[in-house]
């Protein structure tokens, strides 16, 4: 893949940005592409993670929130543990997903994992714990893939692994205050925990797969 | 040995037969594993891909409940909840910055003061293996099993732990303390996939079936996990598995506990090998074990 690179994306602030607010040094990496090795979703990803890491040292800020990569990647840690630069990758990517959230740049081939993520807290500060069988309807729904999984309900149910109703706690006021300071504190916007271009996306990209 | 014990989401769902066998365990060991009351969800992924903070407040919440319970350590099953209430705590002892804020969202108090104990650890560590052998009434011959760990229980290393990164031998101790083999086998702390398995099911089968046929390469007859999601991948798409790669795996997926119990002399009906998909039963009654 060619990229013409300008001087002001070079110069930008990107690197140093991410460096502060995480205090992982991603001006370390030296390019051994251990990580992009032992990552077990590279496969399914259009830059790998070196690829990622060499982009942020050039301040590629736009490509790299607007890649599948970040979405893709499964926190399973091995490229942390293996980098022989002592750079915490798995940490990186959150930041890049976090911010990715925040600006409200999302890849337009890859809405299931961010939808998802949403839907998952959503369904937290609701019900204080994963209330699966709503979990999976809303997805579901909002992913327009409606009947995905639904041959595995019958054994859920049968081996009273899913319940059909959410379950209760007393404290629920209290989860929901820790999502809203939670917000407050990180200033996220609150259409952020749902956001509709999210769900548009995911819907019209099974219009057009169908 | 008193435990305040956090379930999490999915044991209370999915993973069932984890929570039960888990409770027998304890209970035959003389292991106390008291409820923390009104215990939330940790989190689990989606937090702290979302919102940092909250990924700390959650687990806080719990830990802060555990601490008015008096009990300063918590013992937990999920690998993630593990993962995430640990890295909580060590955000608490060392971040400052973190620290206050998250004391602030939580409206109390906390510095990371309780300890956080995988199971896995508690009767390997806690209890020890040479007691456990010990109280071992019907001992597993003939067994073998590839000891599957895993992402969250083994890494960061500094935070869950382990005893190594690439080659854990904790529950592989463990087993081999009930008789059963416990084959080295190269795919111990490989992905599953675990997040995905709603939303990327195509990742989940592809990683879970490369376990599963390294698991059949080396001759295991059952994978032994101790995450409820490495098992809900292994054994619920199984059936998915098969039908999506040709394969004819039949690989059933207990959960440590579910052994041990074996071994222990409880009832196999109250250890919930009837909830499982891949019928474990068989295998089971051709060992003589059930």
């Amino acid at each position: 893949m060619k990229w013409f690179i300008s001087q002001d994306t070079i110069k930008s602030s990107f690197q140093k940005t991410i460096e502060e607010d995480s205090g992982e040094k991603v001006k370390h990496c030296y390019q051994c592409g251990k990580c992009s090795a032992g990552c077990p979703l590279a496969f399914e990803m259009d830059y790998l993670p070196n690829q990622i890491m060499r982009m942020v040292q050039l301040g590629m800020e736009e490509q790299v929130l607007t890649s599948r990569t970040i979405w893709l990647c499964a926190s399973c840690m091995t490229c942390s543990a293996r980098c022989p630069r002592e750079i915490d990758i798995a940490e990186i990517m959150d930041y890049l997903r976090r911010l990715a959230y925040k600006k409200q740049v999302l890849p337009k081939n890859e809405t299931e994992i961010p939808l998802f993520n949403k839907i998952f807290l959503r369904n937290i500060e609701l019900f204080g714990r994963v209330y699966e069988m709503g979990l999976i309807g809303m997805f579901n729904t909002f992913s327009g893939e409606f009947f995905k999984d639904t041959s595995l309900a019958p054994k859920m149910f049968w081996k009273q692994k899913i319940g059909l109703f959410p379950p209760k706690i007393r404290n629920i006021k209290a989860v929901r205050q820790i999502f809203k300071q939670s917000g407050r504190l990180s200033k996220a916007r609150r259409d952020n925990l749902l956001h509709p271009k999210l769900i548009f996306l995911s819907l019209f990209r099974k219009l057009i797969k169908t | 040995m008193k435990y305040a014990y956090f379930p999490g989401c999915s044991l209370h769902s999915t993973a069932k037969e984890y929570n039960l066998s888990t409770k027998e365990v304890a209970n035959s060991l003389g292991i106390e594993l008291i409820d923390i009351p009104d215990w939330i969800c940790c989190g689990a992924t989606p937090a702290h891909i979302t919102m940092h903070l909250l990924s700390i407040a959650l687990p806080v919440k719990n830990l802060i409940q555990a601490k008015h319970m008096d009990s300063y350590e918590v013992a937990t099953c999920c690998a993630a909840c593990f993962s995430r209430l640990k890295i909580a705590n060590d955000f608490m002892q060392h971040d400052l910055v973190h620290r206050q804020k998250v004391e602030e969202i939580v409206g109390e108090k906390y510095q990371g003061e309780v300890k956080v104990r995988h199971f896995l650890d508690i009767l390997a560590n806690g209890f020890g293996l040479k007691n456990l052998s010990q109280r071992v009434t019907k001992k597993l011959n003939g067994l073998k099993v590839a000891c599957y760990y895993g992402c969250l229980l083994t890494r960061p290393k500094e935070i869950t732990g382990m005893d190594d990164l690439e080659e854990p031998r904790l529950m592989d101790d463990l087993m081999a303390a009930v008789g059963v083999e416990a084959l080295a086998w190269p795919y111990k702390t490989e992905c599953c996939g675990a997040s995905f398995s709603l939303t990327k099911t195509d990742v989940v089968l592809k990683l879970s079936g490369d376990i599963l046929q390294m698991a059949a390469d080396e001759g295991a007859e059952a994978i032994v996990v101790a995450c409820p999601l490495c098992q809900s991948n292994l054994d619920l798409r199984q059936g998915m598995i098969n039908k999506k790669y040709k394969k004819h795996f039949k690989i059933p997926v207990f959960y440590f506990t579910q052994l041990i119990g074996l071994a222990l002399g409880i009832e196999p009906k109250k250890l919930g090998f009837d909830k499982h998909i891949v019928n474990p039963l068989p295998l089971l009654k051709k060992k003589g074990l059930a």
